[in-house]
């Protein structure tokens, strides 16, 4: 046996072109094993066509991608029986209750009846579905439907999970029972994780490493916290003050690390790099003047300011000119 | 390859039929209503055709004429006869439709019998009803065959008296039919089982196919390590299986319907079910190779009627291909329907057994393999 390769997926240089449009730009990036690694951008931005290509399903223009150790062209069955996939779109069979879906899938991975017969029932269990295994998934609910999928996607149990916008459409009850199942994976059966998503909670929340995606390229790779750190002047600090003086906005601006001072609905909003620290030299400065202090708050960085910063864009306007991009064959 | 994933495929497509009804009905509700329709519309005999009779001799040749023409139409019934005073009022009762034809017996008829100067009678007929017509005219000639054999040709106007010689020297055709007489309903019935294992495989080798497709289920199945061949021939044998549970269905029902003779024949049964099993073979993988890069739903749906029309009409199913012109036979050349429907009806119309259907089926079971060869081929196992 070799020695594991700490690397789970490593991907290099992967470009895929359809036509003219490219729609993944020679994206490089690792995955170690046992992790969760979050690919976050908005819709359109190649995050779909970068799962595909890792999974199997899309052969790469160029580029090279091995996942478990198995090259995704040369070595396409060794890829797909070491991953798990839950595509984007509901793949579950509605018209077959929850194990014979189960079943079919295991079946076509190789599985003994005795290893279907003892790993069927458990995996159910493990996604809260036991009570519906012999239920039409016809009936089910979309979040049913997604926990039924991550299941059958374990069924061979894999080294590696794919998950492609596991929560896109799912109600919040439904995306908290993912969000929990997903990270109790990757404790319990050491799994590792690649998801794609458009939510930034979902990614603050659950990856250990986030690789921000915009117009097929990655823009920023790091942990959440290191990614929100590496943004200037993002933090907020809202305060209001009771008998504020005369140039009180231009004194403020002058504190350590503010880059501006806006009145907003009565309140205060002070743009810094460190938002306890300006608090800090706030509250200091106020007991010296004598102005009286109403309320302060701290809004730290966000995700969103994240993208923000990286792409210019907000995630929410990216998504917007993604739509008007794939409907303008509409305004013609 | 391996089995298991074939069997899995199988396995699933199975579990979907027997859940939805419909599409076991449906693939067996058309094939039967069209064969009991279709079979009865066009099986019977014609009967009560209207003629419009004008005789203006009025003689007793003409009488004579008259009383044979009625004994003719008497017997099958075929022909109702009315009679006329003038020849423009049935004519234009004819062009209404009142009558489909109008005998005239002009005013020299009896004389130029006597004269033996070609005696003449007048048939006017309302052609654009080719199957009404061509039954008249069977009976008209039999009129004038009757009538010419009771005249002298050698004394006009006389009748024979003398018996006619011993030794005939017509040509005199002699008929011996190899069965017994087929109602059309029983030729009808091939074609309906060839339609209901054709309505599984468009069914369940075209639309539910697509839907999968289109509905992303296929991209669950990708990411397995199934191969394309063995997803192809899974879905092929799950479809030849719902083919020939339908193609037997309608062989059963159909026969019963139509009065095949000795229908639990256990021989010609097992000759049935191999004609059924590779007919469903070859038409749900030619479903497959049509549908192979296809991802609108909307088309399988589309094309349902003309490949109905395109395969159905030209097999023979309902007129003898002998009767097609030359690119029509070329489209049942190529056909799989047109084998499938000889065979069937060698079985259930002549029991010929094996020697009767071995060459349709060597020709179905070539069709197939180079169809499934073909399918893979197409097949994308990408996205």
């Amino acid at each position: 046996m070799n020695a594991p390769n700490p690397n789970a997926i490593e991907v290099t240089k992967l470009k895929k072109q359809f036509g003219d449009f490219v729609a993944v730009n020679e994206v490089s990036f690792t995955v170690q094993t046992g992790e969760i690694f979050g690919l976050l951008g908005p819709n359109g931005a190649g995050k779909t066509t970068l799962i595909r290509m890792m999974t199997t399903l899309t052969p790469p223009t160029s580029g090279k991608a091995e996942v478990g150790g198995h090259d995704v062209v040369t070595d396409a069955d060794g890829v797909r029986h070491a991953i798990g996939v839950i595509p984007q779109a509901l793949t579950s069979d509605p018209e077959l209750t929850a194990r014979e879906n189960m079943m079919i899938h295991a079946k076509l991975y190789g599985l003994t009846s005795a290893q279907r017969a003892q790993l069927i029932p458990q995996l159910l269990e493990s996604v809260g579905l036991t009570e519906f295994t012999d239920k039409l998934v016809g009936s089910f609910s979309g979040g049913m439907r997604r926990r039924l999928e991550i299941a059958r996607g374990l069924v061979h149990s894999p080294k590696i999970m794919f998950l492609d916008e596991p929560t896109t459409g799912l109600d919040p009850v439904s995306r908290t029972a993912v969000w929990e199942m997903i990270t109790k994976l990757k404790e319990a059966a050491g799994l590792t994780i690649l998801l794609t998503t458009h939510y930034m909670d979902e990614a603050d929340k659950l990856c250990d490493r986030i690789a921000i995606v915009d117009h097929g390229q990655l823009v920023a790779l790091d942990t959440p916290a290191k990614l929100k750190d590496s943004v200037p002047a993002a933090d907020i600090v809202e305060a209001e003050f009771e008998n504020p003086p005369a140039g009180w906005n231009a004194t403020l601006e002058k504190l350590n690390g503010v880059a501006s001072v806006a009145d907003h609905d009565g309140a205060i909003h002070i743009s810094t790099t460190s938002g306890p620290l300006t608090v800090r030299e706030l509250m200091d400065l106020s007991r010296d003047r004598g102005v009286n202090v109403r309320r302060v708050s701290v809004q730290g960085t966000t995700l969103d300011d994240v993208f923000l910063y990286y792409t210019g864009r907000q995630l929410r306007d990216a998504a917007s000119e993604t739509v008007k991009r794939d409907m303008s064959h509409l305004y013609k | 390859m391996k089995l298991q994933r074939i069997s899995a495929i199988i396995e699933r497509d199975m579990r979907k039929f027997f859940r939805s009804p419909a599409l076991m009905m449906s693939s067996m509700i058309f094939p039967l209503m069209q064969l009991i329709v279709l079979g009865y519309a066009f099986g019977g005999k014609i009967k009560g055709i209207k003629i419009a009779l004008v005789d203006q001799d009025r003689t007793a040749y003409s009488r004579d004429l008259r009383e044979r023409f009625e004994a003719i139409v008497a017997g099958p019934q075929t022909m109702q006869v009315e009679n006329y005073n003038s020849v423009s009022d049935a004519i234009v009762d004819l062009r209404a439709g009142f009558v489909r034809a109008v005998v005239y017996i002009p005013v020299d008829y009896s004389r130029r019998v006597d004269q033996g100067n070609r005696p003449r009678i007048a048939f006017i007929e309302d052609n654009t009803d080719n199957f009404v017509t061509s039954e008249i005219l069977t009976r008209m000639q039999d009129l004038v065959k009757d009538i010419n054999q009771g005249l002298n040709p050698f004394q006009p106007g006389q009748r024979l008296t003398v018996p006619l010689p011993r030794l005939n020297p017509l040509v005199d055709l002699q008929v011996v039919e190899l069965y017994p007489y087929i109602e059309y309903i029983k030729y009808l019935l091939s074609g309906s089982i060839a339609m209901s294992v054709f309505i599984v495989a468009m069914i369940g080798g075209g639309i539910t196919f697509i839907d999968d497709k289109s509905r992303g289920l296929h991209e669950g199945y990708l990411v397995t390590p199934i191969t394309k061949t063995e997803l192809i021939l899974g879905l092929i044998f799950s479809g030849a299986i719902k083919g020939l549970m339908a193609g037997t269905t309608i062989t059963i029902i159909g026969g019963l319907i139509a009065g095949i003779d000795r229908l639990w024949d256990p021989v010609r049964l097992f000759y049935l079910m191999i004609v059924l099993g590779t007919t469903s073979v070859a038409m749900i993988s030619f479903m497959f190779l049509l549908m192979v890069r296809v991802s609108d739903p909307l088309v399988p749906r589309a094309i349902f009627g003309v490949l109905n029309t395109l395969l159905y009409f030209p097999s023979g199913a309902i007129y003898p291909v002998e009767g097609f012109p030359v690119w029509l036979r070329w489209i049942s050349y190529i056909d799989p329907f047109t084998y499938a429907v000889h065979a069937l009806k060698a079985l259930l119309l002549k029991n010929t057994g094996f020697s009767g259907i071995y060459s349709d089926i060597l020709i179905l079971s070539g069709f197939s393999i180079v169809l499934v060869i073909l399918s893979v081929a197409f097949f994308k196992r990408q996205i």
